[in-house]
């Protein structure tokens, strides 16, 4: 069986400048990935590469096979397909992902609906209210009734944040892309998400692309981690060995600021 | 922060004022303007009394040049106002939102050049753009006048359609629903319709009392709506040789243009918070 998701020699251009290059990793259900390095090393737009979902003005070169297809130079309408059935993305800033103005029952409701109706058999009325609370539920979020009925800016950051997970799970996806997903978080806040990301990733057998510069968190959450740093990759392989012995200087200073941060919090410094 | 929070209810209670006061104004005219449909106190083409009369119990603002009731012709520019505001909304927010959206989609360079038309377009004064597409048809009539005011008032929508339209695109939540799987005419539909809806709606308003005196301006010049059609404008016009013997030919007009403008922008901006969740008192 081929990989999910496969990436080869993967670059992305903003005209003539790389800021992506020559990427390779692949990814078979059930895997974890993490994808490590500083602010504007390309994390995020690998994951839209590989999606297809790259902003006008940034081209894409290599090859990226999501779930046998080849994403890149795909049209919009094969892509919609493949979206939404092989792939779903948690981002980010919660907040930013809902939208503002519609009930979030509603917002999960969406992806569920047209999944079903994919899968050809169509939900609708309270068939569908009843997948949505179930699928809250799921999410551990309390009072699913109450939420369905919240806007947004009702909720709380992690309350939000199990939505946004809610709606991708809505697509049942092969792969999760989860794009810095606690970043915008307290720290409690933090590890109950990843927590319930672990589970789910787990029940539905999954693959995991983590997107994250927080190293402990990636240590916790993925097996296999690529260091990206200005695009390119500098280290690669399993998280243990890596963290336990990096052979590249950045990955080197990676940890030891993380380490020096710990020391900080801890009183040792 | 805390001061925000200190002059929330106050807000709150203008707001829901500001509301009250534009459902009152607005459903005034509106009213007049219905009733006008079934009844009226005179036959408003005809001579009901004396020329030039004062307000009396029988001629509650008096009578025109010819003889003709003023009540009744106010009453029937009420109606004209209103559909004339309507119309030339209508046709403005379904031209400019279109644009706007296809400007917001387009490529750069199409972008850039829809974009900088507009501006030109927006150069010139709304008064003038209607006044050169009146020009442009064969008749001046009511539904030319509202045609042209709902071509100039779409180089506004457009403009304001593309850039709010834009903002909503570059969010997460449209990326989300791409992920999903959604497709550009839904995403469209159920979410930068509804996000870029309370801005939107808040110019229409606006629009809407720029194109009751636009209308009102036209009417003056002589290029609205054609004599025995009572538009506030040709009201104030026909009453302007006579103002000094009977002002209130040409007071009545201004009074009732200013007071259904500034109704539509008070119930507009109420109305905005009441739909606006986000604005609502959590």
């Amino acid at each position: 069986m081929s990989a999910l998701l496969s990436l080869e020699n993967l670059s992305v251009h903003a005209g003539s400048k790389a800021l992506v290059s020559n990427l390779s990793l692949s990814l078979n259900r059930g895997e974890r990935l993490g994808l490590i390095g500083e602010s504007g090393s390309g994390k995020s737009l690998t994951s839209l590469a590989a999606t297809g979902l790259l902003p006008a003005g940034l081209a894409a070169s290599g090859s990226a096979i999501l779930a046998g297809k080849q994403v890149i130079g795909a049209p919009d309408r094969e892509l919609n397909q493949l979206r939404g059935t092989a792939v779903a993305i948690v981002f980010q800033e919660p907040l930013t992902a809902l939208d503002p103005l519609m009930r979030v029952g509603k917002q999960v409701a969406e992806p569920l609906a047209r999944r079903a109706k994919r899968d050809g058999t169509p939900l609708s009325g309270t068939a569908l209210d009843q997948a949505v609370l179930a699928l809250l539920d799921e999410v551990a979020l309390p009072e699913p009734q109450r939420i369905a009925k919240s806007y947004p800016h009702e909720l709380s950051g992690g309350q939000r944040q199990r939505i946004a997970i809610a709606m991708a799970l809505a697509c049942k996806p092969d792969l999760l892309i989860a794009d810095e997903p606690t970043t915008a978080l307290d720290v409690t806040t933090q590890s109950e998400i990843l927590g319930l990301l672990d589970r789910l990733v787990r029940e539905r057998n999954m693959a995991l692309l983590f997107i994250s510069h927080d190293l402990p968190v990636v240590a916790n959450t993925v097996s296999q981690v690529v260091v990206l740093r200005q695009g390119e990759t500098v280290e690669a392989g399993n998280v243990a060995d890596v963290f336990a012995n990096p052979r590249h200087d950045y990955t080197r200073s990676l940890l030891a600021a993380a380490r020096r941060l710990d020391d900080a919090m801890e009183g040792r410094a | 922060m805390s001061t925000t929070t200190m002059t929330a209810p106050a807000d709150k209670k203008s707001h829901s004022l500001a509301l009250k006061a534009g459902i009152l104004l607005v459903g005034l005219h509106v009213a007049i303007g219905l009733l006008t449909l079934v009844w009226l106190p005179y036959d408003p083409t005809a001579m009901a009394g004396g020329r030039l009369e004062g307000p009396s119990l029988l001629h509650w603002l008096g009578t025109d040049r010819l003889g003709r009731d003023l009540f009744t012709q106010m009453m029937i520019g009420s109606r004209i106002a209103l559909v004339v505001g309507v119309g030339a909304v209508a046709i403005g927010a379904v031209i400019g939102v279109t644009l706007g959206l296809l400007a917001a989609f387009a490529s750069k360079w199409l972008d850039d050049a829809l974009a900088a038309t507009l501006d030109i377009l927006i150069a010139f004064p709304t008064l003038l753009i209607a006044m050169l597409v009146v020009a442009a048809s064969d008749t001046a009539n009511l539904w030319s006048a509202i045609v042209a005011l709902g071509i100039a008032l779409s180089a506004i929508v457009a403009r304001l359609t593309r850039i709010l339209a834009k903002r909503v695109l570059v969010m997460d939540y449209i990326t989300a629903a791409r992920t999903s799987g959604s497709g550009w005419p839904k995403i469209v539909a159920i979410h930068i319709l509804p996000n870029i809806w309370p801005t939107l709606s808040v110019n229409f308003a606006l629009q809407f009392g720029l194109a009751v005196i636009a209308e009102a301006s036209l009417s003056y010049l002589g290029l609205g709506a054609p004599p025995p059609n009572a538009s506030w404008g040709r009201i104030l016009q026909e009453a302007q040789g006579t103002v000094y013997t009977a002002p209130l030919g040409a007071i009545a007009p201004g009074i009732a243009l200013v007071s259904l403008a500034i109704g539509v922008n008070l119930l507009a901006d109420g109305l905005r918070d009441t739909i606006d969740p986000t604005r609502r008192a959590r």
